[in-house]
């Protein structure tokens, strides 16, 4: 691997923010004009939505239920087993569901993106489409970001859903709690800023997945090697990104709403 | 007269360009530290053939993307239809691309979707009626003689009849204007010849003006001595050893242009490099 001079890093990561800025600015301003290829955000709904079922019903369930297991062991030392359910519940539904969902998502569907459009870039298929009078960034990088963000946000409900009910079932049928009790107190712990910050993190992390798969994709060079990074660094980058900005949204909400 | 040449003849009727349809002026692009085309300047006129001949890698494909708005040079003009394509947005250029057909150097079809779907896109894209365009699409897969591949996908089509397809889809919204770039690039020389056919029905039916990129001289001066028999459906050669008077040539070399005339200029020139090449 050759090494690469601080001003060439420099100045490759200046230019990196400055397209990836510019194609998502594109890709929103795309959404105020016409035409929106509405057949392709419903096919893309249903690769992301439908296609990332499986695996975020079994992360939820898995998180919520280890989440349960290891809290009650921790709240037991101060006789306070009975409220798993809400250390669950406000767990699952501020931090756990949407990161540990949109993570899964990034990696199914951010490499996915990256590899499509970057299969497409070095078969010249991009330029085609140019040449045939289409924005490649109207037919192929909005309606993803569009699809990507509605259906992690669906994702993310379906997650925490799921996510407390693993930590039900934990509860009650391996620490013996009591069910009503565990869904009361899971119910009544969450407060309006609670689900807020929930909900407004996935759409923050769906647009990061797909703006950041559709750029990695769009500037493939060097054939299927360049495929091969491109989709690798797109599910690095944007699962970074989503920790990172994670951190930012919990931190401006808590200091926002107080909790 | 024979539905193959349908779409031709409906391109004949369309009206000429008045000037040149295509002006290099002073162009030149080089990527990263490489010169690629270096103060390249020429034109073609209505209804020309003109032919894109050097060795690889002097820069024939990126003056193709050049003369369509795909990528812009570091310096000089490209006027196509009388518009400078360098100094317009993406944007602008698309209706100006309604105007021009491009076939790609590996055929560039999109691989997801259906030969019908792939020769229609343009179509599709403006919203034609279904049946137009299903029409059309049938009569363009005429013109390459690939009806029966209509409900295909790209991958369980051959290199050729993909190249086809890539004709098909470029000339079915009747262009004034066509990019050859490479199109018999990668094939066997029966294959190649069959492409090449049908670059010269669309030059001699549909009198489009054409730039065909090519690295194979055969392919060249096949073009600039052969001519379609329409009621024979093949190609034949010219009477009397003669050329096509409206094929023309550019000689590219290590970015810059050697050689700009017709075919008897070229066989006659005495540019010691132009022989060697040529020979």
């Amino acid at each position: 691997m050759k090494f690469t001079s601080p001003e060439d890093l420099v100045k490759s990561s200046v230019l990196a923010v400055q397209e990836y800025t510019l194609l998502s600015a594109r890709a929103i301003a795309n959404l105020f004009t016409g035409p929106t290829y509405w057949a392709d955000v419903y096919t893309q709904a249903d690769s992301i939505g439908i296609g990332s079922l499986p695996i975020v019903i079994l992360t939820g369930f898995f998180t919520g239920c280890v989440l349960a297991l290891q809290s009650a062991t921790a709240l037991s030392n101060f006789g306070a087993k009975n409220i798993t359910g809400q250390l669950v519940s406000l767990s699952m539904v501020k931090e756990l569901g949407p990161v540990l969902t949109s993570l899964m998502v990034s990696g199914r569907n951010a490499s996915g993106m990256a590899s499509e459009l970057g299969s497409m870039k070095v078969t010249e298929q991009i330029d085609a489409m140019r040449a045939l009078g289409t924005d490649p960034i109207r037919k192929l990088v909005t309606p993803r970001i569009v699809s990507t963000v509605a259906m992690l946000f669906f994702l993310t409900i379906i997650s925490d859903a799921i996510g407390t009910l693993g930590g039900a079932m934990v509860s009650i049928f391996m620490l013996g709690l009591d069910g009503p009790q565990y869904f009361n107190i899971a119910y009544q712990t969450l407060m309006y800023p609670d689900v807020l910050q929930g909900l407004v993190k996935p759409i923050f992390f769906g647009f990061i997945i797909a703006s950041i798969g559709c750029y990695f994709g769009m500037k493939t060079r060097g054939g299927t090697q360049g495929v091969g990074k491109a989709t690798t660094q797109a599910v690095v980058f944007s699962s970074v990104l989503i920790i990172i900005v994670d951190f930012l949204i919990s931190r401006t909400m808590i200091g926002i709403f107080g909790r | 007269m024979p539905d193959s040449t349908a779409i031709a003849e409906q391109s004949a009727s369309q009206p000429q360009q008045a000037g040149p349809v295509v002006v290099f002026d002073h162009v030149s692009i080089a990527f990263e530290e490489n010169q690629v085309l270096n103060d390249i300047s020429f034109s073609v006129e209505p209804g020309e053939t003109r032919i894109v001949l050097g060795p690889a890698g002097c820069g024939k494909s990126v003056l193709m993307k050049l003369a369509n708005g795909l990528i812009r040079p570091d310096a000089g003009s490209i006027h196509v239809f009388g518009e400078d394509v360098t100094k317009m947005r993406e944007e602008d250029l698309y209706p100006l691309r309604e105007r021009v057909g491009m076939v790609f150097q590996e055929s560039a079809l999109f691989d997801s979707m259906t030969v019908h779907d792939n020769v229609a896109f343009r179509m599709m894209e403006e919203g034609l009626p279904e049946q137009e365009v299903d029409q059309r699409v049938l009569e363009s897969l005429r013109f390459v003689e690939l009806e029966d591949a209509v409900n295909k996908f790209p991958s369980e089509l051959s290199g050729g009849m993909r190249r086809r397809v890539a004709i098909a889809r470029a000339v079915v919204s009747q262009p004034e204007l066509i990019l050859y770039d490479s199109p018999t690039g990668g094939l066997d020389p029966i294959t190649s010849t069959t492409i090449i056919e049908l670059v010269m029905k669309q030059r001699d039916v549909s009198h489009t003006t054409s730039l065909v990129v090519t690295h194979r001289l055969q392919d060249a001066f096949t073009l600039a001595t052969h001519e379609y028999d329409v009621q024979a459906h093949a190609m034949k050669p010219i009477p009397n050893k003669g050329i096509d008077a409206k094929t023309k040539f550019l000689v590219l070399n290590e970015g810059k242009i050697v050689f700009d005339g017709t075919t008897q200029e070229l066989v006659h020139s005495n540019d010691p490099w132009l022989k060697e090449f040529l020979s």
